[in-house]
């Protein structure tokens, strides 16, 4: 451990006890952390464990119940996210704190000193952004860009603001493992500058691969201090659950059934001008099949989607065959009927009413599919909440889903748990096409695992399923065939034991044509 | 001929302008206040009282505005500090101010006013024809131009103007940047309502000089409406003020002439000519993301 605290051992920031109290909920309780100068520091937990709480205390946007703070060894009191800045602390976000209507300068000023001129902080943000590998256009509306550029954003802004200490909180979530190894070259070369970071995330692997200590949380207390290079992912994990993290249970060699899903030669234009267009899509899924979608933020994958599922129709109705019935200009429910079921990306305001409880998100999604379940027959469609709350409670039990009281609003649930429900919710009618749109974006360790599980699991049981996904540990751990998306084209689907992580890479960059020849080789 | 009509229509327009730039501020901050109306004639009222008392119609102009932002602060410290629904509270307020308005003005029916009187640019107004239609005008023209331009500067050049738009884009993560949210939506929310008033002090002090009960007649929702129409850039205002200026004024030398479209047509015109351009501008996605406040109308309740 290159222990990193100063010559003089004072560390940059020191937490003694603090602790937040959300009414006689105890978010965070007695958090001791310590983080030396040129120290990338990893925190680590499941959602829910208190590392927002946390990072949002050390960045002044909440109030510490209790306890101290420590900032090269002067107690300091932190009122405001500006007054973080002013020591040194830079921040980014997790859920993007950008304002889609301004320009990338714009957003970026903001949060600079206001004397500095706008055109000197595009000049600046170019510079800047260019010599860390994050490129990026000074003058675009962020309302045009991709999650994964608007995280550049978030990063060249933090950068800007010059910070002895730069919180990280689940960067690499919609990086390619390129863009990845670049943005850890950015945290090295900030490290070899003397600068600190605290780097949040569920992806062990990166933690032993970059950070120098690692804090692991869980309810809201520190349940273990650790060099993550002498630990395996096992003990980590263990440390944040508090239990052992199953890995997925999957057979490779099942056989497979009748195609379930094909879409042929789908070509959609782009509904807005800064959508991507879908160009000459061909894939079929079968019974049994996991069929992963790789490819970079921002690539199609929404689009995919969307044309999937119905929510917006396609011209051709032959372009989308769903067992064997075409159903390019049928809507959602239409296809949910045929025995289809979606899970959307964006679990708040798209999979998920935010204001409305569990069980009625679970009728807003299936009250068309399974209505002779939910609603009384007649005209007035009477709703059955009887029938409408044992569904949702056998849901919550099968997935998991820990929540406070009853039937609680979906905002009220974390991450994890809301994205439980969500794929919970279609599992339950056991579909015999499932497709999900990012099923574990922004979940913890425990619950992804818990939900790849599932997935894999409606595939062993004879369903087709297609996931749409930005991460590779999840792809290669749910995939039985593998294609990626580039610039709205998708390449022909190899089996997921085919395929290196570099060649995903390629692919993603958007390498067709020797791909397109390869494929027809390996077919 | 041409002149006088054309006198007419900035007349006309002045206050359409004037108020539709305050709200127009208030709505990039965030905030939807239906309650032009109310401060309008509140600012009208007020503006006449003062310069029957003190005989100066400048002293009405200033007490037109004070009374508009006065007015609007209630609007304010309901909205944002007791957090109550802005569209209730907006409708309540012009409510109240036409009603009250006419309490205050009972004295004033039938009394002449003081008019304000045109203040001739040197030089300029020399010029023919545009001399005597743009530099020969009173103050309150003169304020509605500046307030374009000066509005145009503010939000798309300063910093402060950034920082607004910024709160109507997205308020929480504007809270979260540290910018003080319920401060700024107070002070836009007042300079909405220093608008309304100057806008009404023009009705009372310009326009006709003289008080009438809901003498407004319905300008605060066309102010409301030429904001949308605008779709929130002050110098569309300006164009879209003149178009709705002119199309009052064509209604009543419509009239005149004894030309057969109904009075009630033409003064619906400004509310469809809106409806229309919500049409065109909620087809392009890129415009109504870049130029509407996202978080319009919702409450803002800091997290601590």
């Amino acid at each position: 451990m290159t222990l990193s605290e100063g010559s003089a051992g004072i560390p940059l920031l020191s937490v003694r006890k603090l602790t937040k109290h959300f009414g006689s909920f105890a978010a965070c309780a007695g958090i001791d952390l310590d983080i030396g100068p040129g120290e990338i520091h990893a925190l680590l937990g499941e959602n829910g464990a208190g590392k927002s709480t946390l990072v949002k205390m050390l960045f002044g946007i909440l109030d510490p119940t209790e306890g101290e703070i420590v900032w090269n060894g002067q107690p300091v009191t932190i009122r405001s996210p500006s007054e973080a800045r002013r020591l040194g602390i830079g921040m980014v976000f997790q859920h993007f704190s950008l304002f889609e209507a301004l320009t990338v300068a714009e957003n970026i000023a903001l949060s600079l000193d206001p004397k500095i001129s706008l055109a000197k902080i595009s000049d600046e943000a170019a510079r800047l952004s260019k010599s860390y590998g994050l490129p990026l256009d000074p003058k675009a509306h962020v309302a045009d860009l991709s999650v994964g550029e608007r995280q550049r954003i978030e990063i060249v802004r933090a950068l800007l603001q010059n910070p002895k200490l730069i919180i990280l909180d689940e960067p690499t979530s919609v990086l390619t493992p390129q863009e990845a190894d670049k943005l850890f070259d950015t945290l090295f070369q900030l490290k070899a500058e003397g600068r600190s970071v605290l780097y949040i995330s569920h992806r062990l692997e990166e933690v032993q691969r970059i950070c120098d200590r690692a804090t692991v949380l869980r309810h809201g207390k520190v349940t273990g201090t650790c060099d993550p290079k002498l630990e395996t992912p096992a003990s980590l994990a263990r440390m944040m659950v508090g239990s052992d993290v199953a890995g997925v249970d999957r057979d490779d060699d099942a056989t497979l059934g009748d195609i379930q899903i094909e879409v042929s030669d789908l070509a959609v234009g782009a509904r807005t001008p800064f959508a991507v267009s879908l160009k000459d899509v061909n894939l079929k899924v079968r019974a049994g099949e996991v069929l992963a979608v790789a490819g970079v933020a921002g690539n199609g994958q929404g689009e995919l989607f969307d044309a999937l599922s119905g929510e917006y129709p396609v011209s051709n109705n032959e372009a989308i065959r769903i067992r064997g019935k075409g159903v390019g200009r049928v809507g959602i429910n239409g296809r949910r009927l045929l025995g289809a079921g979606f899970v959307p990306e964006e679990r708040h305001g798209h999979a998920a009413v935010s204001g409305m409880p569990l069980s009625d998100n679970l009728l807003l999604a299936r009250s068309q599919s399974d209505r002779r379940s939910f609603l009384a027959a007649g005209s007035l469609a009477v709703i059955r909440h009887a029938a409408v709350n044992t569904a949702t409670q056998r849901i919550c039990r099968n997935m998991d889903v820990r929540k406070s009281g009853e039937d609680p609003v979906a905002g009220s649930l974390s991450g994890g748990n809301l994205q439980k429900f969500i794929v919970g919710r279609e599992l339950d009618r056991q579909p015999s096409v499932l497709v999900v749109n990012q099923p574990t974006w922004g979940v913890d360790a425990g619950a992804a695992s818990r939900i790849r599980q599932a997935l894999v699991d409606l595939a062993r049981a004879g369903s087709a399923v297609v996931v749409i996904s930005q991460d590779l540990d999840e792809i290669f751990e749910v995939a039985t065939n593998i294609a990626v998306i580039s610039e709205g084209r998708l390449s022909a689907s190899y089996p997921a034991g085919q395929l290196s992580r570099e060649r995903i890479g390629l692919l993603m960059g958007g390498i067709h044509d020797s791909t397109q020849a390869e494929a027809s080789h390996a077919n | 001929m041409l002149e006088a009509i054309l006198l007419t229509v900035i007349t006309a327009a002045t206050p359409l302008v004037i108020a539709s730039l305050g709200e127009l501020v208030t709505e990039r901050s965030g905030v939807l206040n239906l309650g032009v109306e109310g401060m309008m004639i509140m600012g009208a009222v007020i503006a006449f009282a003062a310069t029957q008392a003190t005989g100066s119609p400048y002293l009405g102009v200033v007490a037109g505005i004070v009374a508009g932002a006065v007015f609007s602060l209630l609007f304010g410290f309901l909205t944002l500090t007791l957090v109550a629904n802005q569209v209730a509270t907006g409708l309540a307020l012009t409510i109240l101010g036409l009603g009250l308005s006419g309490q205050i003005g009972e004295s004033f029916v039938g009394q002449p006013g003081i008019k304000l009187q045109p203040i001739a640019i040197p030089l300029l107004s020399d010029i023919p024809f545009v001399g005597s239609l743009l530099f020969r005008q009173d103050l309150i023209f003169y304020l509605s131009i500046a307030l374009v331009v000066g509005i145009h500067w503010f939000l798309f050049r300063s910093r402060t103007g950034l920082k607004m738009r910024a709160i109507g884009d997205n308020h929480a993560s504007a809270h979260a940047l540290g910018i003080n949210v319920i401060r700024t939506r107070y002070l836009a929310v007042m300079f909405g309502g220093a608008c309304a008033g100057l806008a009404g002090a023009q009705l009372s002090l310009v326009y006709t000089p003289q008080w009438v009960e809901n003498m407004t007649g319905g300008r605060g929702w066309i102010a409301l409406a030429l904001v949308v129409f605008a779709s929130w850039r002050p110098i569309r205002v300006l164009a879209g003020g003149y178009l709705f200026g002119a199309v009052t004024i064509g209604q009543l030398h419509a009239q005149a002439l004894g030309i057969g479209i109904p009075s009630q047509f033409l003064s619906a015109l400004p509310y469809a000519a809106t409806i229309v351009v919500l049409i065109i501008i909620s087809h392009n996605r890129r415009t109504t993301l870049i130029n509407t406040p996202a978080s319009l109308g919702k409450p803002f309740v800091p997290e601590r």
